[in-house]
């Protein structure tokens, strides 16, 4: 299917002081515009809430900036809400606004940014704000069936608290619960799925799907069944400690979720991390990447059912999971990341015994990868399914592979660079199929980017030290960001006087990519559905924190 | 379709001859603290200081080591200024604390183990390398044990992560599902004692505050080969470690 993103080439992407610019032209006296300060660029605050809409239109389509996320704090006497853009190439936009404590209702920007839709109705779930115009709020995070009607547990209450308050906030599950179906028509059902399935080797999701004979016309997936309120429990703690749950709360990207974690604390202390340490981040998060990516492709092979490529690549992982482990001491890289740089260093043998088992992996990789080009049993079953085409993905702010496979090539190593990417030179690959194949090869391509990436990041190692002293201060906000395998990882960190955590926010890939999932899951015959969940490699457990 | 038949073919045999023989392919396993002594009081105590998780407690001159708590932040080993000992094992199944033994299933399962395994909010890491063990390098199908769609059919359920508020009624559901006799094996340190996210409004802080347990394999993740193990061990193939012999073991 060949596509055309005509509709993508109407605006052109703005700079940051052209957007400064325009906005103040356009806007004028509504808000106010400033240089933003914890890693954000450009800061607008908006005096006048109404406005919020039109301003997040503006930046998303007309300055052509991809959505990040929102914030969401409650201050002494009222909210905050940080509603974070990208523009690509020149960094992070913050738009700001405050509402009262008494009257917590914000306008709706999801009618304009449709990629907002989740984030504000997680706001609604978790803090009990009110979105006007909103079309479907309730019943998301906190399920209804479990959790009585009026919780919000993410409000500013204590969390031992919340923890004696725990019986009472459940109550039992209400039988009759059902869930909302839209397929009307004779002959039509909903078929559940999950969320234990597969025998239970699938992440804990839940599908509805909506048939009429063998056709699927929709599937919605219900998630957060592994809802463990990661951001409410790390209130409180120091920052040594909420390190620990960054980096175990979806271990398929840990060490990216560490970074972006430890990135925000070192930018609150102005502490700039050894040049080693650098080199070693980019070393572990692509050897992380690389892992990752033999996963996925293992989970497609094996979506298909063509078994012998699903157990060699299996067997590429599983060594590359051994190699980290011999290399770091963890096959996960748990333990490695700390503010101000790494736990330890590793010897230039160690680096070489790594490059031979990334070589090797690799170069099995390559041929497997010709095999699979070559079996059109197994392409057909990837050729035109699960399409997101690049205007849905431009939409839905696609994030990750994922994105990148529907024309999306964003990718924050390139476009706003961390640890020391900038001088690194690669191509971001892109294609622009938005099916499962583009998908695939996208998989791969990265793969192959990443191993160079290893061999570049060894050359560039000098001797040194790997940690600089980083003590977490008093009161302090900033974000920290990493492309994580999957797709950006945001961490957003407010300290309060004492240097515990006041408020941690974590976004990830996962969440924006399973709000688009459903495009991808219209209309399609029934036995494609493993393969289009294999295909987008969604993490439930990252999505749910 | 010949072309994946020869690949196959002239890949040759890769999997593990565990348990005939032990596994020592370097990376199979992070390895864990082991209670270790020192010269002073003063120097167990630092090393027990370490741990962000209290699993390490100060017992006279020796720094006792609980792993059911251990997350695998690995300070205690390279951070300290009194580093522990560390033991590249992975048999950890361990019968809970306060229960007598372990009582095997008939013998009639030994060679045909059906499993089931709940995600009641696990982090990826468990889950994963347990799904590792239908690859060729373990393939414990070669062992007659295999995982099963339905909790119908299944005689042991393993349970990744620390059981969510949102997961509580399917585990509970899968658990009333199985047929007698049947087994519960918490999998992984979140799933023995709520590890790093422990007890709170949306987490039940281990599987053993819901459901009997009656094996738990700890590790942050439990590697393959440790949950190989605990699933020998729910078939009396081999023998669990008790409780206080954990502690008390050291290298």
């Amino acid at each position: 299917m060949a596509v055309t993103p005509s509709s993508l080439r109407t605006s052109k992407r703005m700079k940051i002081d052209e957007i400064a610019r325009t906005i103040r032209e356009r806007f004028g006296s509504t808000l106010l515009v400033s240089h933003g300060d914890g890693g954000v660029t450009l800061s607008i605050a908006l005096v006048e809430p109404p406005i919020l809409p039109t301003i997040s239109r503006f930046l998303f389509w007309d300055a052509v900036c991809t959505f990040g996320g929102i914030i969401v704090e409650q201050l002494q006497d009222n909210w905050r809400l940080s509603y974070l853009f990208l523009s690509p190439g020149s960094g992070w936009i913050e738009v700001l606004l405050e509402v009262p404590s008494s009257t917590p209702a914000v306008p709706s920007i999801s009618a304009d940014v449709h990629a907002a839709d989740w984030h504000e109705r997680e706001a609604e779930d978790l803090f009990g704000l009110h979105f006007e115009g909103h079309p479907r709020l309730g019943d998301f995070i906190l399920h209804d069936q479990i959790w009585p009607e009026g919780v919000a547990p993410h409000r500013k209450l204590h969390r031992k608290t919340m923890d004696a308050h725990r019986d009472r906030l459940r109550h039992r599950p209400n039988p009759d619960w059902r869930p909302l179906l839209v397929v009307q028509d004779p002959g039509a059902f909903a078929m559940p799925v999950g969320p234990v399935y597969e025998g239970g080797l699938g992440q804990s999701v839940h599908f509805l799907l909506e048939t009429v004979g063998e056709d699927v016309v929709r599937a919605v997936p219900r998630l957060f069944y592994n809802f463990r309120a990661v951001e409410k429990i790390a209130e409180g703690e120091p920052v040594s400690h909420a390190l620990l749950l960054a980096e175990r709360f979806a271990a398929t990207s840990s060490f990216a979720h560490s970074l972006a974690f430890c990135l925000a604390v070192e930018r609150m202390c102005r502490v700039e991390v050894p040049a080693r340490a650098k080199n070693l981040r980019i070393l572990l998060g692509e050897l992380e990447r690389l892992r990752h990516h033999a996963g996925a492709i293992a989970g497609i092979c094996e979506s298909t059912a063509l078994s012998v490529a699903a157990s060699q690549v299996a067997i590429i992982e599983e060594l590359l999971l051994r190699a980290s482990c011999q290399f770091t001491g963890h096959r996960y890289l748990f333990g490695l990341n700390t503010p101000g740089g790494l736990h330890r260093d590793f010897t230039s043998e160690a680096c070489t015994e790594l490059l031979g088992a990334v070589d090797r992996a690799v170069s099995d990789l390559h041929r497997l990868e010709r095999g699979l080009y070559f079996t059109s049993s197994f392409l057909d079953r990837l050729e035109d399914v699960g399409i997101v085409d690049p205007e849905s993905a431009r939409d839905l702010n696609f994030v990750g592979p994922v994105g990148r496979a529907s024309g999306q090539a964003v990718d924050l190593r390139r476009d706003c660079p961390y640890e020391g990417y900038g001088a690194y030179h690669f191509e971001v690959p892109r294609e622009i199929e938005g099916d499962g194949y583009a998908r695939l090869r996208i998989l791969f391509q990265e793969a192959y980017q990443s191993t160079e990436l290893i061999h570049e990041a060894i050359k560039r190692l000098e001797p040194g030290s790997v940690s600089a002293s980083c003590e977490p201060p008093a009161h302090g906000l900033a974000l920290g960001w990493a492309e994580a395998p999957i797709g950006a990882a945001l961490h957003w960190l407010r300290l309060d006087s004492s240097g515990l955590v006041k408020r941690y926010r974590i976004i990830t890939a996962s969440f924006n990519n399973w709000l688009g999932f459903r495009v991808a899951v219209e209309d399609f015959a029934f036995q494609d559905f493993p393969i289009i969940l294999a295909t987008f490699g969604l993490s439930a457990t990252e999505c749910d924190r | 379709m010949s072309f994946w038949f020869w690949r196959g073919l002239k890949k040759g045999v890769q999997t593990t001859r565990y348990p005939r023989t032990a596994e020592v392919a370097a990376g199979v396993t992070p390895g864990r603290p082991i209670t270790t002594d020192f010269r002073s009081v003063e120097a167990a105590v630092l090393a027990a200081g370490v741990c962000p998780v209290g699993a390490i407690t100060a017992r006279g001159k020796s720094a006792h080591v609980d792993l059911r708590l251990c997350i695998h932040c690995e300070r205690c080993h390279f951070d300290g200024v009194r580093p522990l000992g560390w033991q590249a094992d992975y048999e950890w199944a361990t019968v809970p604390q306060g229960k007598p033994r372990y009582e095997p299933l008939p013998q009639a399962y030994g060679r045909s183990l059906h499993i089931i395994v709940v995600d009641a909010g696990d982090c990826g890491a468990c889950l994963h390398e347990v799904k590792q063990l239908n690859n060729p390098l373990y393939n414990i199908h070669r062992l007659g044990m295999f995982f099963t769609a339905s909790p119908r059919t299944a005689d042991v359920l393993l349970v990744v992560g620390p059981v969510t508020e949102n997961m509580r009624v399917p585990l509970l559901k899968t658990y009333e599902a199985m047929p007698d006799p049947k087994r519960v094996v918490a999998v992984g340190t979140c799933a023995v004692s709520g590890g790093i996210f422990g007890q709170s409004f949306v987490s039940a802080g281990g599987v053993s505050s819901v459901l009997p347990v009656d094996l738990e394999i700890p590790g942050d993740p439990a590697p393959p080969l440790a949950v190989l193990h605990g699933l020998l061990v729910v078939t009396g193939r081999k023998a669990a470690i008790r409780h206080e012999a954990v502690l008390e073991r050291s290298a």
